[in-house]
């Protein structure tokens, strides 16, 4: 495994994409940045997070996958499984391609923390929000 | 508002246009239309081409009641399924994992095929089936047999012809010896035709004297055979497991593992030098294993192998292998080792297995630490050119030239 390799921008320039309330929450928007990038932004509990959409296994696009919550097995003290569901209070972005999963407050794959999400700078004025490329 | 912003586009729904606009970004920042690529092991989706495949049936009893049937029974009741979620909970969008394209110049599964290809680089496909790939457990022998050869037939009257670029190995039903000679004659000349397919995950032991014909007739004209793999949570040792990663995980290379062990032991490379043989969709991680283990058996049993000149291992060595899934190491000596050990450089076969959700993309292989360029080509494409014969690169996105007749 290695992190999808990172192009540096010489400057850095802000695309609008609109009214800020229209992020909706536990879920996203994808947006193409002047055909050159698109970046996902997620809303979770009121707090946005933005993220090149370019899965770190194999360039997929991670930010069109499903968010839902880590999937927990709960044990009884005699190590049996009582249940399982998701947690979801602990949401994954997963890439359609692959099944990759992402803490989405952190960008970080979920089985190996070492490789994250590029991230990408957003910016909210006058109540509209911008992406910063 | 700032009216004098640029502004990003919201693409609806989170979606982009089709689930390869990311592959064509990542060839184009590896300049992946500048190398050969050969996809050995690609997939269509045959289920709503079922009307057009049974229509090809020869014997009228069994193609009667199959043109009554809709695709979807067709699927479910008549071919043995291979359970298991694929989507991991609804994860993966297994229906949207292809964009279909409805050409109006060329069949719809070729124009998807192609459209796939362009988007990942790749020159040459070799198309196989997909809920076919369970037809080989069904206990209906003449089943298998008729709508095998009305898929091979199918397939290469309406969809190969329509692109050079487009290939198959037909499947072979290999539990009627005799009717895979009909087969063999019948395919084996036909235009895109580059060997036969057995699947895998059947149960013939095929180093039984009735079998031998069929690879007579294969080593005579020098047709690679393709062992093409696939899990099986009904079969015994995998019922244990009680998800389907594990029956994932360890049933792919079970099978290719068993099938490999049978054609080394009963020296059927001994017995007919000009056939090639592969082994697909079993990814590589297995075969160095097999080459420790057989090795070490037979020095210790080589009684039981008396047709056997050479070593297991070099044996295996002189055969093929797919690389999807590609298994590779954190480690990138640890990928070298394995690539070595079973002389992956000349023996290693790209494969998509697109558009199948494990796909892998030509990046991974591109990528690859452990390799030089020419080791990279060699996997991507070279490989399969000298094993298949094919002339060179031909692929230019946007443009798919029709077969000469």
């Amino acid at each position: 495994m290695k992190p999808a390799e990172q192009e540096a921008t010489a400057a850095k320039e802000e695309y609008m994409v609109g009214p800020v309330d229209d992020v909706p929450e536990r879920d996203g928007l994808l947006v193409d940045v002047a055909g050159e990038t698109e970046v996902g932004i997620f809303k979770v509990d009121g707090t946005l997070y933005a993220y090149e959409n370019r899965c770190v296994h194999q360039g997929g696009p991670v930010c069109a996958g499903v968010l839902l919550g880590k999937t927990e097995q709960h044990l009884d003290a005699g190590g049996r499984v009582l249940s399982e569901d998701l947690d979801d209070s602990r949401l994954r972005l997963v890439c359609p391609w692959h099944g990759w999963e992402y803490d989405i407050t952190t960008g970080r794959v979920a089985h190996d923390a070492r490789y994250r999400l590029r991230p990408v700078e957003l910016t909210v004025r006058d109540g509209y929000l911008y992406v910063v490329v | 508002m700032d009216d004098t912003a640029r502004r990003a586009s919201v693409l609806p729904g989170r979606t982009q246009e089709h689930m390869l606009v990311n592959a064509e970004r990542e060839r184009d920042r590896r300049g992946l239309d500048d190398v050969f690529i050969v996809d050995c092991d690609s997939h269509l989706y045959e289920t709503n081409s079922f009307p057009e495949i049974v229509r090809r049936v020869r014997n009228r009893n069994i193609r009667r009641p199959l043109e009554t049937m809709s695709a979807e029974y067709i699927q479910g009741f008549m071919i043995p399924q291979s359970i298991g979620d694929r989507s991991v909970g609804g994860r993966l969008p297994i229906s949207q994992m292809q964009h279909v394209i409805d050409a109006s110049d060329m069949h719809p599964i070729a124009a998807t095929t192609l459209h796939s290809m362009d988007s990942m680089g790749i020159d040459y496909t070799i198309l196989f089936p997909t809920p076919m790939l369970n037809l080989g457990l069904t206990p209906q022998i003449e089943i298998e047999i008729e709508l095998g050869h009305a898929f091979n037939s199918w397939l290469l009257d309406d969809v190969l012809p329509c692109s050079d670029r487009l290939l198959t190995m037909p499947y072979l039903p290999l539990g009627d010896p005799d009717a895979c000679m009909q087969y063999i004659e019948d395919f084996a000349g036909r235009a895109g035709v580059v060997g036969f397919m057995i699947t895998a995950v059947r149960y013939e032991p095929f180093h039984r004297n009735q079998y031998m014909k069929v690879f007579a007739a294969l080593n005579e004209r020098s047709m690679p055979i393709a062992f093409h793999s696939g899990p099986n949570w009904f079969d015994r040792p995998f019922t244990i497991l009680g998800r389907f990663l594990g029956v994932h995980a360890l049933g792919f290379p079970f099978y290719a593992m068993t099938h490999l062990t049978n054609v080394v032991l009963s020296g059927l490379p001994e017995r007919f030098p000009n056939i090639k043989w592969i082994y697909m969709e079993a990814g590589e991680a297995w075969v160095p294993f097999c080459i420790a283990r057989l090795d070490n058996e037979y020095k210790q049993r080589s009684a039981e192998a008396p047709l056997l000149q050479r070593l297991p291992s070099e044996y295996i060595r002189d055969m093929y292998f797919t690389t999807q899934p590609f298994e590779e190491h954190e480690n990138s000596a640890h990928t070298r080792a394995m690539i070595d050990i079973m002389n992956g450089t000349q023996s290693l076969l790209y494969a998509s297995d697109y558009p199948h959700p494990d796909f892998d993309t030509p990046a991974i292989i591109w990528d690859q630490r452990c390799l030089d360029e020419r080791e990279k080509r060699a996997i991507l494409g070279d490989n399969a050119r000298a094993l298949f014969d094919l002339p060179g690169r031909v692929a230019v996105p946007g443009g798919s030239p029709a077969r000469a007749s």
